[in-house]
């Protein structure tokens, strides 16, 4: 292992992509937990899992900010391992004592971990049973977010995929409607939406849902653009509906925003001048507050390790909006489909990793010494004392970033290390 | 199955990562998933290490189940070794590796390296992290420390350290003032294991003449290790507090055969102030402050014994998650007539604080957001931990100066519960408008509540209202608001339970004045 085991033919135009083997440092998809739970008000996430698994949720969502969240781990002992305990009937017990103590919980996600995948608890067919036992009063869904299966933001997409099958189906007489996937801060869906109807799109629906009884309706006259680049799971079932992908960048800056909505405005038929219209005091605020920071990022050369797969819009964005220079970008996973629209606006100078061993990644970060990396948290500190400015990746997901008005705070989030930087004299 | 939404501890590979972040030239190859990498954000977020845990992780995936599980472990280790060139290594597996029984030991031992490979069997299903810690303390201990040797006759006697590690609560500025200590006693410190030491440090465990034991949760199987294979005593005596470090040093003292009267300022030791601080009349009104206790149980047990005997409180709650340890903290909890709670589950002892209401909380960061949401005082006292119990300054909990730094500590907490009494008490002044709150409150405040919103009120004892509860009159809950905040709750909840066993439905006044008498000190 730790070779470099291909080089894909690029496809015209797209810059190669090297996939490498080797110790990954990726946040398993548990992690999306920290997210989603406050995205859909009143589900609750039951990982299956062991103290690691209870452990990792726990650092990553950094501070107890609840006294009872809605997340937990059911935790596997030697009793469930060994067989003295039926697994079926803890996880029944687990989960009627779980309902009862919360009456607010609509919505039950088990999910499966590495632990319960390699012991081959069947969590699918668990959330079956246990939704004809607790249904209406809840209802049971299970997805993976085991590591060995699914990296840090796949969880997502694992989540949202089980999902699809529950949504209402809609009639195939029913008006062209327009979904929008990927969970989003309410902000930011709320300005969507705002803007889809300026432009006569109206009642966008957005999937994850706030409340589980408000899930939207999909069928073959949906057509669903993704707000977020790690969806091919979800992308998938929402297709095997009838709905229709519309391909676009997404929505990170000025033009990937105005790319994004305009990919919806051509497939509901918008007149150009009315699209126009309606964007162009968003895309002029936008543009604004990019000005402010171009000055102090312009010129820089960034480098992404592997963390939320939203690497390659970030560097598509960073180069052509504010002048920054990619120079390796690393992600988890590259879904080559989805991202075709960004890898066509990513210049040709940046080198493309799909799974890198970080050990390897950061010899080649140190060779490089970029003026900002962009890591995850088990490496900012280090390479920060080596004397390389980083940014971490995961507050890129804790943070509203999409959108016109959003595009300033972005650019911010990359600034600010560097003007730190320069303010400090210790 | 165990349902947990918080934990007090991580599974033992974390207590393992521990033990080898705090080393110098030793390297963890474990045999993992990828997600089990955030352990490293561990050490260099929460305490702010400059570099990464000497850990490589092997990242198997779910396609490689089955084929080749055994091969990426193999091939990482000799990677490893040959990138980091470590002077020794340990190897072993987190639960999901556990179920695959590919023998990281023996596949290790395969690849025939040249420097010393230690397999650890962490138990992932059944122990936790300071188990962890200990069981992988003890295995380098009995791989490294070689055989027993005669001992030389030295001027000055030699001792080890053992325990402190890296994540530990104040480990590092423990280490450095029981050094101080010990070497203004006259005993010269041999090995500091596991912070700072390498496996070549390790070989010289048995060249001591004793081992001083700081975190017996950690230190312990490798002390009893040790007084078999090298015939080394230890202590008993975690010094934590002015009484703790007092008997800490005669127990050195004895150990060492050092004369065991010689006053300390002869040795230039410095005693603590808290005595005096504690004496002074400005400290009266400590006196029998309400305080609860939890946290790992030689924490635990030192705040007892300091919370009693050094700063006058009253003891209503003592607790702790080391279940190994649960018969001490029993005996102790007897002292003060009341149940010692001994759990790792959360609620259970959130709810155990809103009952007892005390008037401090000594926990640790757990305790201290459970704390936050009653809106009662707390200091830190032990792990787990979190960013702000790493700071810049020298904070140690141990020796003389801990019991400095811990005087302040938790003296600090009361006395801004204090102001925002005097706050309060000025509520109704113009420039203090009603919402005014003490400003290290913050904006967090006023809203703290609010998840209430979405978690049934169980934190908020103090203002559930079942149907069958007594109703506050107005005059009677405008009275209750003139009362100290601090003791707000205990007086709203004292008094609700005398309404409700005299079956009132509505509390007067009156009532709230006779349940005060009844229940007056
Ligand atoms: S990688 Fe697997 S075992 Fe580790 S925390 Fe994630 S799901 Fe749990
Ligand atoms: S203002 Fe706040 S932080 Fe400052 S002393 Fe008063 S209570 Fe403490």
């Amino acid at each position: 292992m730790n070779q470099t085991v291909s080089l894909r033919p690029p496809a015209p135009g797209a810059p190669p992509l090297v996939q490498e083997r080797g110790q990954r440092e990726v946040f398993c998809g548990l992690t999306g937990i920290v997210w989603l739970h406050r995205k859909i008000q009143d589900a609750f996430f039951l990982v299956v899992g062991s103290r690691t698994c209870a452990h990792l949720i726990q650092s990553a969502a950094g501070v107890m900010i609840f006294a009872e969240p809605r997340f937990a781990t059911a935790i596997l002992d030697q009793r469930d391992l060994a067989g003295i305990a039926d697994i079926n009937d803890e996880l029944d017990r687990v989960v009627s004592r779980l309902l009862e103590r919360r009456p607010d919980i609509k919505l039950l996600f088990l999910v499966a971990s590495c632990p319960s995948e390699v012991i081959k608890i069947d969590l699918v067919r668990a959330a079956r049973r246990l939704s004809r036992q607790h249904e209406p009063r809840a209802r049971v869904l299970s997805y993976s977010g085991s590591g060995i299966e699914k990296t840090f933001t796949e969880g997502e997409d694992a989540c949202l995929a089980a999902l699809v099958p529950e949504l209402p189906a809609e009639a195939a007489t029913a008006a062209p409607s327009l979904l929008v996937v990927g969970a989003l801060a309410d902000i930011v869906e709320d300005q969507f939406a705002a803007i889809f109807a300026d432009i006569g799109i109206a009642d966008a629906r957005f999937l994850p849902m706030r409340r589980a009884s408000a899930m939207p309706a999909v069928g073959p006259n949906t057509r669903f653009l993704l707000a977020q680049p790690f969806l091919a799971e979800t992308a998938r079932a929402l297709e095997s509906r009838g709905a229709r992908r519309l391909a676009a960048p997404f929505p990170l800056g000025a033009e990937g925003t105005t790319l994004w909505l305009k990919a919806a405005a051509d497939a509901f038929g918008v007149p150009a001048s009315r699209f126009e219209t309606a964007v162009a005091p968003g895309r002029a605020r936008a543009q604004k507050s990019l000005t402010r920071h171009i000055e102090r990022l312009s010129g820089k050369r960034i480098f992404f390790f592997p963390d939320s797969q939203l690497e390659i819009p970030l560097a598509r964005f960073l180069a052509r909006e504010v002048g920054m220079r990619p120079i390796e970008v690393a992600t988890p996973y590259l879904h080559r489909q989805l991202l075709e629209e960004e890898l066509a606006l990513l210049p040709s100078e940046a080198r493309l990793f799909e799974g890198p061993d970080v050990d390897r990644q950061l010899d080649r970060c140190r060779a490089a010494r970029p003026d900002l990396t962009v890591c995850g948290l088990g490496l900012a500190n280090p390479l920060e004392a080596e004397g390389l400015p980083t940014k971490w990746s995961i507050e890129l997901l804790f943070t509203p970033i999409q959108g016109y008005d959003q595009a300033g705070d972005l650019a911010e989030l990359f600034a600010r290390p560097l003007a730190r930087r320069s303010r400090l004299e210790v | 199955m165990q349902l947990t939404l918080w934990t007090y501890e991580g599974p033992p590979h974390i207590g393992a990562i521990r033990v080898a972040t705090a080393m110098n030239g030793l390297h963890f190859v474990l045999h993992a998933p990828q997600g089990d990498t955030y352990a490293d954000l561990l050490f260099t977020m929460i305490e702010r290490r400059a570099e990464r845990p000497p850990v490589t992780y092997t990242t198997f995936q779910a396609r490689d189940l089955g084929s080749d599980t055994a091969e990426i472990f193999k091939a990482s280790a000799y990677e490893a070794f040959e990138r980091f060139s470590p002077r020794a290594m340990i190897v072993g597996a987190s639960c999901t590796a556990e179920l695959l029984q590919d023998d990281p030991g023996g596949l290790a031992r395969a690849l025939d390296l040249p420097i010393p490979v230690i397999p650890l069997e962490l138990s992932a299903y059944d122990k936790k992290e300071n188990w962890g810690a200990a069981e992988t303390l003890y295995r380098l201990a009995r791989g490294l420390s070689g055989g027993r040797r005669q001992r030389p006759s030295r001027p000055r006697p030699l001792a080890n350290l053992l325990g402190p590690t890296a994540l530990g609560f104040r480990h590092r500025d423990d280490t450095v003032e029981i050094s101080k200590l010990l070497g203004a006693l006259g005993v010269d410190i041999g090995v500091t294991a596991p912070l700072g030491a390498s496996p070549d440090d390790l070989t010289r465990l048995g060249e001591a003449d004793f081992n001083i034991v700081l975190y017996p949760e950690i230190a312990l199987p490798t002390a009893q290790y040790l007084e078999k294979a090298h015939g080394q005593p230890y202590t008993r005596t975690a010094p934590i507090g002015v009484g703790a470090t007092r008997d800490f040093i005669a127990e050195v003292r004895a150990l060492a055969s050092l004369n065991a009267s010689a006053p300390l300022q002869e040795s230039k030791i410095e005693e603590s102030r808290l005595p005096w601080w504690s004496r002074s009349v400005d400290s009266t009104y400590l006196t029998a402050k309400r305080v609860f206790i939890f946290g790992d149980a030689t924490h635990a047990l030192a705040a007892e014994r300091i919370a009693r005997e050094e700063m006058g409180f009253d003891v209503v709650g003592l607790g702790t998650y080391s279940r190994e340890w649960a018969r001490e903290v029993r005996e102790r909890a007897k002292v003060h007539d009341i149940e010692a709670l001994i759990t790792d589950d959360y609620l259970e002892v959130e709810e155990a604080i809103a009952a007892a209401q005390p008037d401090l909380v000594l926990g640790t960061q757990m305790e201290r957001h459970i704390a936050k949401r009653l809106q009662l005082p707390c200091a830190v006292i032990s792990s787990p931990t979190h960013v702000q119990d790493f700071p810049a300054r020298y904070a140690p909990q141990m020796g003389f100066e801990g019991a400095n730094v811990i005087f302040d500590a938790w003296v600090h907490p009361l006395m801004m519960g204090l102001e925002e009494h005097l706050l309060g008490m000025f509520r109704e002044d113009s420039e203090f408008h009603e919402g005014a709150s003490a400003s290290h409150l913050g904006a967090f405040s006023a809203p703290q509540r609010a998840p209430a919103a979405q978690a049934p009120p169980l934190s908020a004892l103090a203002e559930k209202s079942a149907p069958l509860d007594p109703q506050w009159s107005d005059e009677a809950s405008k009275e209750l608001r003139k009362i100290p905040f601090f003791v707000r709750g205990k007086a709203r909840g004292n008094t609700e339970k005398f309404a409700r066993e005299r079956g009132l439905t509505t509390i007067s006044l009156g009532t709230l004045y006779d349940a005060k008498a009844h229940y007056g000190r």
